[in-house]
């Protein structure tokens, strides 16, 4: 129990590290938060992994589900293939280990889950029904709105960027209000809407782990479909597994692992690998023959 | 010995997935830079959005 303890410390504390880190260098502009302006140049092209918005201060990179509404609202399908091909191609290297792991907006809210402010439970009450709310915020604000709900000129908007995601309220809305006199005063309604959305996100944060991850967020509906077949997977030993059940009690996530060690629900935080008591979980990569 | 071969093959499969999604993704972004995909994020991501903040 004590190994077990000691395992479980140290893959948080990597974990924790690695997060840090990713999010540092991937917005490491600083000039962007000393002046208020955004970064402009050519590495603008590529998509991070995870939910990282584009008018971050210190963004390098776009954001994925920013840039694939924006090219779908200008009607340019052709074109969005280059993002498709990045989350896909993120995808089924990492799988939700993204989440876990390169995504700034889980380590905020995993920062936030250790204040030991309320009674942590693992589910927000009816989890049942809300949990199937990201796909329809996947289907309906990603993809259907930002094609067919068109202005004068034709062109779409991005709904989930400028109705739902605190991400890009948190990183870029607040910053760039708070360093720029002529943006604060064009805020109004949405912006306060926008807040709210924020606040009631970091307020539950406290309750619950990630539940933007769990019940809002359409990244990690498309990265957790390619959970079963990334590169980056668990395994499980059947002959060594005691299905002392464990596993699905240290997971922030209430994953029956020894079921189902690649669920679409896993962000890959590892909690239940290091506290595995017999070995029978491991971190693998994939290959074409079965692992002994 | 049944099972073991089971294993071995849906591992097989899944492998071979991994690996045509793996193309796949290529093949997308190839597409996608063809058609100025890459462009079009960039003068998208080199702009502040206004939408994501809430103003526009």
């Amino acid at each position: 129990m004590a190994t077990s303890n000691k395992n479980l410390q140290k893959n948080n504390f990597i974990r924790l590290a690695f997060q840090i880190f990713w999010a540092a260098i991937t917005n490491g502009y600083m000039k962007g938060f000393s002046s208020a302006h955004i970064y402009g140049g050519k590495l603008k092209n590529i998509c991070v992994p995870g939910l990282n918005c584009y008018s971050c201060l210190g963004a390098f990179f776009a954001c994925p589900i920013g840039s694939l509404q924006s090219l779908i609202s200008n009607r340019a399908f052709k074109a969005s293939c280059y993002v498709i091909g990045f989350i896909s191609l993120f995808g089924t290297i990492f799988g939700r280990a993204v989440c876990g792991f390169l995504c700034p907006f889980g380590l905020v809210q995993d920062l936030i889950y250790k204040i030991p402010f309320f009674k942590k439970r693992k589910n927000l009450p009816l989890h049942n029904v809300i949990r199937f709310l990201r796909y329809v915020v996947l289907v309906l604000f990603v993809i259907v709105l930002p094609i067919t709900a068109l202005d004068e000129f034709g062109f779409g908007f991005t709904w989930f960027c400028k109705y739902i995601c605190p991400s890009g309220t948190l990183f870029a809305g607040i910053p760039l209000l708070a360093g720029n006199e002529m943006l604060r005063s064009s805020a109004g309604v949405i912006f306060s809407w926008k807040m709210c959305v924020l606040l009631a996100v970091l307020f539950f944060s406290l309750w619950s782990w990630r539940p933007f991850c769990k019940y809002v967020c359409p990244l990690g509906v498309i990265y957790g479909a390619f959970n079963k077949f990334a590169i980056y997977r668990f395994e499980l030993d059947n002959s060594k597994c005691t299905k002392c059940g464990e596993c699905q009690r240290v997971c922030k996530a209430d994953i029956k692992v020894w079921e189902t060690p690649n669920s679409s629900e896993c962000v890959r935080c590892g909690e239940c690998v290091a506290s595995c008591p017999t070995g029978a979980l491991k971190k693998n990569i994939a290959r074409r023959v079965a692992t002994p | 010995m049944f099972i073991e071969k089971i294993a071995k093959k849906s591992a097989m499969k899944k492998y071979y997935v991994t690996v045509a999604a793996i193309f796949i993704a290529a093949a997308l972004i190839a597409f996608g830079v063809k058609n100025d995909g890459n462009m079009e994020v960039f003068n998208k991501a080199r702009m502040i959005c206004l939408e994501c903040i809430g103003i526009g």
